[in-house]
């Protein structure tokens, strides 16, 4: 079994990375970036195994407890800082740290010759600790410190190309969005903070998040004294402002297509392997809270699968190859938020462990296109499968899973959320169970036409016929040029590892029937009892799969017909559509409310009017008139010391006079 | 004398063999240099024995050992303070060495006089009888008074003056304090005392009797004077500007340390059974200080006298946790009163020392004191501005800063012993701080420097501040590595 110390070393060797490039590779080294990468490549290396290792300790011995450290005690509230590592995190771990170290060796080859590449992995580095610390967090504001470093690690990397107006200005979007969210999150913290009482009661800390599960069944039998009735669905719902802003969840989805302008593998492990995911992870870390609030539950499905449809037509009429990944990680999070809503929390987590690998493989695929034609934009690509065979064969994969096609991975866990929403029969379930499957068609839509545009028909020129065309496009992603060749062997290697987890990553730890030596539904039996939920483990529904796979072969096909062989669509179809096609295309005009209305006119306008009245007019006007009244105050003070001792000596003896007085009469 | 006495002041005996040494080698050697070195290394001696003596304590099945006639009692909260004394001793030597370099001559004098000084504050923690208090008390402050006219000009002279006859005022009122205490109680030892007080004499009167009221209020006189609170803290501008900066660093942490370990031993040992009276006392003295102190802090131009009237606001605030007497019974944990005033001192040593620090080399540099002459220093020596402007955060209490926790232990202290008012004026000044505190930060960093020239600093000093400066941050980020020891050095206090 793994020591709590090999643990803490997970989280810390990143840490120990970054202060390595920082304080000696960035001042010394600096004429040789790429030793820069190798530490924090051989810091994730050694994370992977331990973390492997704390997989294995998990399987064998069940979840790992570990003493909690007192950070801090203030009154009755002490604040500790610990480890829990069960099924869920020992999963998110080997992900993690998996993913990441695939994605750093990528970026070699990616950022060379970037004159910033050692701050590029100093970056990184932070970000993968930071991620690796929220996912072992045994308290709440643990969690939190660690939560809003993942978020800080976010800002960082969006705004990497600091000096491009649209990637400082992206950046600062996601920052605040998610802040929104995360505002949320601290609103439910301090909520269960101020109700310690009934906890200490119980002998429970209200921080611990192991003591939050425990407490759950004591407020739902009543023996509670305080988060009754509607309590803990104001705790479940903070929870999950702050996760659907991670998670860009509608309404805070806005800021996750805009973050695509930070570099390629940012986007493949911030914005689509892990900290979206960290969203679905927090609900599903504080799953027993929301088991035990229906309210809180009917929202996380609504909104998730709403999300999931919404996202998907937003990608359907999308030119820019990342913001199509970009829409179509919003839909997939609202898959696994839908999915816990509706109570399949096994297939959610297992949807979350499979979109890590293929989701990561398609985002490495769309920047070694882009490393090949220098643009982003699919209209100015194609027929790119002859010059770029590996890229293709695995942004094919990636693009076969995601829709879900037998036996890849995405398949197994789409249809088993699919499932559990068909089987469930309440509303929700079914309101849920057709959003799903609509996104099941979009998705299919989408992502072969991304294939095709890309992959196929005749090559048009690259980032050169884009700036002919428009010549106020970004500057400078590295190799802005076009450059007609397979990428590097640093980046192809990485996508053919990923490549493989996404064929065999579904059937291999969640087998249908016994594999070798692992065991039915192994995966989904792994994770579920970690909370002791009520999920249960449904087998394969063939029926469904079957009509699953016909609806995402009907739109692949229909992607074909369009994109591949040119038919153009009849004039009526078209004009019909064209509306709703205009509506996508413009983000449902949520930019342009959230912009123009809500932040421009609302805030700036009226609020920030009406605010800088009362500032200029009442509070300044009382600060003003306070700061007068200090400052002369000090100074009339002041003026009693004259700098004679015979005056400071009465000074004292005054001062004992009016103290006995005082005792004296009102003694 | 037996063995076991001097077992028991082995610290401080040796305290003093180390300042003899320092002096005596000034006589006779040429690189003057050597001094400050033999001092800080000498130090490594009383720290030792300090550790013998703890684990010793901790092995007490009543976790003190007591003797020289019962007048002497070495427990974890003595040896609290007799570490953070040495510490901050160490400190200040190391950072003084190029100041010292500079003075004409009585080199090893300076030296020697601060260690005879931290000699006095040891003792102070650890007697629990009037008398030896009174003498420990006149140990500590003669040096000082001593070393606040070391740089001869009519400046420090005169500080050094108004502190000798103030001081001399203050010990008069404290003796005569004393003696009524005696005169009731017929015992100078203070477990005594509190024999005799068990309870109130006449509980309609405050503190019982006529001459507790007077004799107590006297004491708090004496004792004020030392830890700088209004109305006993006129000297205190003054003697900052005038006296050496080393000396004042030293003045502004480690004698208000030992002030407040005397005032901790007397007022929980002897009188415990009129807490209600004297913990509103100190409620009242600690809301004026607070107040009083920032509000005049306001107007300062000169660094100095700007952190002298800063000081005796946080004496205001350190009072909150002598005010805070209900909390300590119901916990033992680490916002009861004293164990939160303890971690305060520690927190403060650090910053304190570490803006004075700052202010040293840069005033070095600049020859003045004037705020507004540190223009630009963001540019001009950007680690001792970040470094300046880390304590004066801590100062205002903003975190991760070890103030800043301090703050939260004694606020909630207050507020555990129903004084919520005094939690409220505590926040309101602290706000208040920040307007002057912030002033430095802001010449320092937005305005144009007047030259271009950096701020030399010698290796031993930058020693100095980097250590203080990291526990400035340290007690903010950890303060668990603080407060496992106020906790178990305040223990002692509770009944």
């Amino acid at each position: 079994m793994i020591s709590e110390a090999g643990i803490w070393t997970i989280f810390f060797l990143p840490i120990a990375a970054l202060v390595i490039i920082f304080l000696v590779f960035r001042p010394f080294f600096y004429r040789r970036p790429d030793l820069a990468s190798l530490v924090l490549i051989s810091a994730l290396t050694a994370a992977l195994v331990l973390s492997v290792w704390t997989l294995k300790s998990v399987i064998q011995e069940g979840p790992l407890t570990f003493e909690s450290h007192s950070w801090v005690t203030i009154g009755d509230m002490e604040v500790s800082i610990g480890l829990m590592v069960d099924s869920l995190t020992a999963i998110m771990l080997v992900v993690v740290t998996g993913v990441s170290l695939m994605i750093q060796i990528y970026s070699q080859g990616y950022m060379k010759g970037d004159p910033s590449y050692i701050r590029y992995f100093a970056f990184m580095s932070l970000f993968s600790a930071a991620m690796i610390g929220l996912v072992i967090s045994s308290n709440i504001i643990q969690l939190y410190v660690m939560w809003e470093l993942v978020g800080l690690g976010s800002y960082l990397l969006i705004g990497f190309w600091h000096h491009r107006p649209a990637a400082a200005a992206a950046a600062k979007k996601a920052f605040l969005v998610t802040r929104i969210g995360d505002f949320g999150f601290l609103l439910a913290i301090l909520y269960l903070f101020f109700n310690r009482a009934a906890f200490l009661d119980q002998g429970l800390n209200p921080l611990n998040i192991a003591d939050i599960h425990a407490a759950v069944p004591l407020i739902e039998a009543g023996t509670f004294a305080a988060l009754g009735g509607l309590g803990l669905t104001w705790v479940a719902v903070g929870i999950f402002a702050g996760a659907a802003g991670k998670s860009a969840q509608f309404p805070l989805h806005v800021w996750l297509p805009d973050a695509m302008e930070g570099p390629t593998p940012v986007s493949a492990l911030i914005h689509a392997a892990t900290m979206v995911a960290a969203g679905v992870f927090l609900v599903a870390r504080f799953f027993p809270v929301f088991e035990a609030s229906n309210q809180a539950m009917s929202a996380l499905a609504i909104v998730g699968a709403f999300t999931a449809i919404f996202a998907a037509t937003m990608g359907l009429v999308t030119n820019d190859i990342k913001r199509v990944l970009a829409y179509s990680t919003i839909s997939q999070l609202g898959y696994m938020m839908a999915a816990l809503g509706i109570g399949a929390y096994g297939a959610a987590i297992f949807h979350l462990f499979n979109h890590a690998f293929f989701k990561a493989l398609l985002f490495l695929g769309a920047g070694s296109v882009n490393h090949a034609t220098g643009t982003f934009d699919m209209r100015y690509m194609g027929g790119l499968r002859r010059v770029m065979p590996w890229t293709y064969a695995g942004m094919l994969i990636g693009g076969l899973s995601l829709v879900g096609i037998f036996p890849l991975a995405g398949f197994w866990s789409k249809d088993e959320i699919l499932g559990h929403a068909w089987n469930g029969g309440s509303v929700v379930d079914a309101v849920v169970f057709s959003l799903l499957i609509i996104s099941v068609a979009a998705t299919a839509f989408y992502t072969f036409r991304m294939i095709y545009m890309t992959f196929h028909g005749e090559f048009k020129g690259g980032v050169e016929a884009e700036r002919s065309q428009q010549p106020v496009a970004s500057p400078d992603e590295p190799g802005r040029k076009v450059h007609l060749a397979e990428s590097p062997v640093v980046m192809v290697l990485p996508m053919m590892v990923l490549a493989a987890g996404a064929v065999v990553s579904g059937y291999l730890v969640n087998p249908q029937r016994g594999l070798f030596e692992i065991p039915v539904h192994w995966f989904s039996s792994f994770v579920i009892p970690a909370l002791a939920a009520e999920a249960e483990i449904l087998p394969l529904n063939r029926g469904l799969a079957a009509v699953t796979m016909i609806v995402a072969v009907a739109f692949i096909g229909l992607a074909t017909a369009v994109y591949l062989r040119g038919r153009r669509v009849p004039k009526g179809v078209e004009e019909a559509l064209s509306p709703a096609r205009q509506l996508a295309s413009e983000k449902y005009y949520m930019d342009d409310l959230y912009e123009r209305r809500i932040v421009a006119r609302g805030f700036y306008r009226y609020l920030g009017g009406f605010l800088e009245w009362f500032d200029q007019q009442v509070v300044d006007g009382v600060v003003d008139a306070l700061g007068w009244l200090s400052r002369n105050v000090g100074w009339a003070l002041g003026r009693l010391q004259t700098g004679q001792t015979q005056s400071y000596a009465m000074g004292i003896s005054l001062g004992i006079l009016v103290i006995l007085v005082v005792y004296l009469v009102w003694g | 004398m037996t063995g076991h006495d001097v077992y028991l002041l082995s610290p401080e005996i040796s305290l003093v063999g180390l300042a003899l040494l320092v002096m005596a080698l000034d006589l006779f050697v040429e690189r003057k240099g050597i001094l400050p070195l033999v001092a800080v290394v000498g130090l490594a001696l009383p720290v030792a024995l300090s550790i013998v003596l703890w684990n010793d304590v901790h092995s007490e099945v009543d976790g003190e050992l007591v003797g020289v006639f019962g007048a002497l009692t070495v427990d974890k909260f003595a040896l609290f303070f007799k570490f953070l004394v040495l510490g901050i001793s160490a400190l200040v030597l190391t950072a003084s060495v190029d100041y010292a370099r500079r003075l004409p001559r009585l080199q090893g004098e300076f030296l020697g006089l601060i260690l005879l000084s931290a000699t006095g504050m040891m003792l102070l923690a650890a007697t629990t009888e009037l008398i030896t208090i009174y003498v420990s008390l006149e140990l500590t402050a003669l040096p000082l008074i001593a070393l606040s006219t070391f740089l001869m000009t009519p400046r420090s002279s005169e500080a050094g003056l108004k502190f000798l006859v103030l001081s001399g005022i203050s010990s008069a009122l404290l003796l005569y304090g004393i003696v009524l205490v005696y005169g009731l109680a017929g015992s100078t030892y203070l477990v005594d005392i509190a024999e005799v007080v068990k309870e109130p004499l006449d509980p309609d009167l405050a503190f019982g009797s006529y001459a507790l009221l007077v004799g107590i209020i006297l004491i708090v006189a004496g004792f004020g004077f030392k830890i700088s609170s209004v109305p006993f803290h006129m000297w205190v501008p003054d003697v900052y500007e005038g006296a050496p900066t080393p000396v004042v660093a030293f003045l502004s942490v480690a004698s208000k340390a030992a002030g407040f370990a005397i005032l901790l031993r007397v007022f929980y040992v002897a009188f415990p059974a009129l807490e209600v009276d004297w913990a509103l006392l100190f409620a009242v003295l600690a809301a004026i200080s607070m107040t009083l102190g920032n509000l005049v802090a306001m107007v300062q131009s000169n660094i100095k006298r700007l952190l002298g009237y800063s000081t005796i606001a946080h004496a205001g605030y350190m009072m909150v946790g002598l005010a805070a007497v209900a909390s300590r019974i119901e916990n033992g944990g680490d916002a009861a009163g004293p164990s939160s005033l303890l971690f305060y001192l520690g927190a403060y040593a650090a910053t304190n020392l570490t803006a004075f620090f700052a202010i040293i080399a840069i005033s070095n540099k600049i020859g003045s004191h004037k705020i507004d002459d540190f223009a630009g220093m963001g540019r001009r020596a950007p680690v001792l501005a970040g470094v300046l402007g880390l304590a004066l955060i801590s100062l205002i209490g903003i975190p991760p800063t070890g103030l800043f926790i301090g703050k939260i232990f004694l606020f909630t202290a207050a507020v555990q012993s129903d004084l919520v008012w005094l939690a409220l004026v505590g926040v309101v000044n602290s706000v208040l701080s920040a307007y002057y505190y912030l002033r430095v930060v802001r010449v320092m960093y937005m305005t144009e420097p007047t030259s271009e020239e950096k701020v030399p600093s010698s290796v031993p000093f930058r020693l100095a501040l980097a250590v203080s400066a990291l526990a400035v941050l340290v007690i903010g980020v950890a303060p668990r590595l603080l407060t496992w020891v106020t906790d178990v050095a305040a223990l002692p206090l509770m009944p």
